[in-house]
């Protein structure tokens, strides 16, 4: 085993590596899109490249599990043909935040498990990640601390830090040292560089605290007795179920699966898009009942996913801190609001119960 | 964006042929159906398929013969959205896709040995038909055999001839109601809840298998549980929309169970704090 785990790469070289990259797969990254925006795009050069960005309008999850996806194609003559299909492009993500990169991983759990989904994991195959940590808060929405995706934990092939004239960089796999090989602009870093990054990871223990009162491991207990809560009541007051919340959310995958005709009237296909649990139609069934027809149901089944169910399925909360859902929502629900009226609410009924 | 052709996708369907299609009622059509080859379904009492038409969309749908039979099995399809409508347009010799069987049906294993309390509603009788035919054809294998069914009105009832060779079988115990009678109608007229009381049953040694529409189980359920009857021995099966069938697309999510993978076959012990089951 090569004893390389850390190198640097001065920032100057930063355009000229992109560009390397990206003779020969495409290169996304975040860009500006203005007012504030962000969105992964292709780039070819350092310049495109937001490095300093709140987190993208879609997450990544849009290169692993398309919005829209052929699964199957079929020809009604010749005896009818089906063949299942893989729409896939080799590309590498770069810049990558924390919490997009804890995004994938729930992803990558949730369609690796059996029955496995093939188009997923075949895709997943062709994309590399090169990870970019936060060195601060993006902005006043994410919540990384209290879900523990502030810092990498895996789930990248290389990853960078920012130290203001150079990045250092964990080669985390043989994928990412073949980039660092393949790209040969990578250096050694040196005892300054390691204090650097050693003073920046203690900074940001400083500025990282749990975003809400209360201990990662209480939330499934809240969630246990939060269910008849009063808060999912006052939620039904304000969403106006668009789906927003769920299609920005770097961890919900719930899609539909539609047949469509070419014009010819002989070939079509079977795609799935994005679908979302906050549609009132979602679950309802033949028999016209709807198992979730209140918006405050409906609400209360995306925290759930996010907070309990989960946690007993895959041992890990689903919400990456990221804050999208709340910077989407045309109604100002917020999901630091929202943890933060369940734990007053829970206090409230444990006083009374003292009293 | 490139494009292959892959060998490991599950969305693929297995071709499939209409032997014979049977209208039931102005609403529903039993499909009797094979396997491309004439293979196998393999399939459990109470599981279901993804019945896809090219072109128009894909339903799952429970199987409603028993695996006893194994060169074709049966769909009863109501006609209520685009695709369940341009199935009743099919013809036998058309070929449709089938995907699956998925979920978990009736624990066969579990109930051998015991006796049976299956109490069906509406349409919920296409489902139990896989299990009420697999138990007649294995009927040793099973103690006492009630069999209760109620529909809106007589001419709602489904596999008519059928129901009366379950009343004329000297080991099964068979009562129908409707809710609502017409004129010529010598039977039971009410709610199925009526025809519980009358059921004499060993509690310890009797499992209830309910399935009919939402609003049913509350009320049944409650008298099963009056009748001694424990609560893991009631199994329900429940109607969801689910769209992949592997427990990824959320559709058929009840909490924190995913009704085509866990399901949809329950006992009632699992969902009874469930309140988005029913």
């Amino acid at each position: 085993m090569k004893d390389v785990q850390y190198l640097v790469l001065r920032k100057d070289n930063l355009s000229s590596f992109i560009a390397h990259l990206s003779k020969d797969q495409k290169v996304m990254a975040p860009v500006s899109k203005g007012y504030g925006n962000y969105a992964f795009e292709e780039v070819t050069s350092a310049e495109q490249v937001a490095l300093k960005y709140i987190p993208t309008i879609l997450p990544p999850k849009k290169f692993f599990m398309p919005q829209r996806e052929t699964l199957i194609e079929y020809n009604l003559q010749s005896g009818l043909e089906v063949n299942a299909v893989l729409e896939h492009e080799k590309m590498t993500l770069f810049g990558v935040h924390t919490c997009d990169l804890a995004g994938i991983q729930c992803l990558n759990m949730v369609f690796s498990e059996r029955p496995k989904d093939y188009n997923y994991l075949l895709r997943k195959r062709g994309i590399s990640i090169i990870g970019l940590e936060c060195n601060e808060y993006c902005d006043e929405y994410a919540s990384c601390n209290i879900v523990n995706s502030n810092m990498p934990n895996g789930g990248y092939d290389l990853f960078f830090t920012d130290l203001g004239d150079c990045f250092v960089v964990h080669v985390n796999t043989q994928v990412g040292d073949e980039m660092v090989e393949r790209t040969k602009m990578f250096e050694k870093p040196s005892r300054t560089h390691f204090d650097a990054f050693m003073a920046l990871r203690e900074a940001k223990s400083k500025i990282f605290k749990n975003e809400i009162p209360i201990e990662p491991r209480d939330i499934p207990e809240l969630f246990d007795r939060s269910f008849d809560s009063e808060v999912w009541k006052e939620l039904e007051q304000k969403c106006l179920s668009c789906g927003n919340c769920t299609n920005v959310c770097p961890t919900c995958y719930c899609f539909d699966l539609l047949d469509e005709m070419n014009l010819d009237l002989n070939s079509g296909r079977k795609f799935r898009k994005w679908d979302s649990c906050q549609l009132e139609p979602f679950a309802k069934v033949a028999g016209g009942e709807n198992f979730r027809k209140s918006r405050a149901a409906r609400q209360r089944h995306r925290y759930y996913r996010k907070f309990e169910y989960p946690v007993a399925k895959y041992s890990r909360f689903f919400c990456t801190g990221c804050g999208r859902c709340s910077r989407a929502c045309m109604a100002d629900i917020k999901l630091k609001d929202t943890l933060n009226a369940l734990i007053k609410e829970r206090m409230n009924k444990l006083w009374i119960k003292w009293l | 964006m490139d494009k292959m052709v892959i060998k490991e996708s599950r969305y693929i369907s297995k071709k499939a042929k209409i032997l014979r299609s049977v209208r039931m009622t102005s609403n529903e059509m039993l499909f009797e159906i094979t396997l491309e080859g004439g293979e196998s379904l393999d399939h459990e009492p109470g599981q279901f398929v993804m019945a896809s038409i090219y072109g128009v969309g894909e339903v799952p749908v429970s199987i409603c013969s028993s695996p006893t039979a194994r060169n074709s099995f049966d769909l009863c399809v109501r006609a209520v959205g685009k695709v369940t409508h341009a199935l009743h347009k099919l013809e036998p010799g058309d070929m449709i896709g089938i995907r699956g069987p998925y979920g978990k049906g009736f624990p066969i294993r579990i109930l051998e040995g015991n006796d049976l309390l299956i109490v069906a509603g509406g349409l919920g009788v296409a489902p139990l038909r896989s299990l009420i035919n697999y138990v007649l054809d294995n009927r040793r294998d099973f103690g006492k055999v009630h069999i209760l069914l109620g529909c809106k009105s007589p001419k709602d009832m489904l596999f008519i001839n059928e129901l009366d060779s379950w009343n004329e079988r000297m080991d099964v115990h068979y009562e129908c109601t409707v809710d609502r009678a017409e004129p010529d109608w010598a039977g039971n007229v009410g709610v199925i809840t009526t025809l519980i009381p009358g059921v004499d049953l060993e509690p310890e040694r009797t499992f209830a298998v309910v399935v009919g529409p939402p609003v049913m189980y509350k009320f049944v359920i409650k008298e099963l549980l009056g009748k001694n009857i424990p609560e893991r021995q009631i199994l329900v099966s429940f109607e969801r929309h689910m769209k992949c069938g592997m427990g990824k697309c959320g559709r058929c999510q009840i909490q924190s169970v995913y009704c085509c993978q866990d399901g949809p076959v329950f006992n009632y012990e699992q969902i009874k704090h469930m309140s988005e089951a029913f």
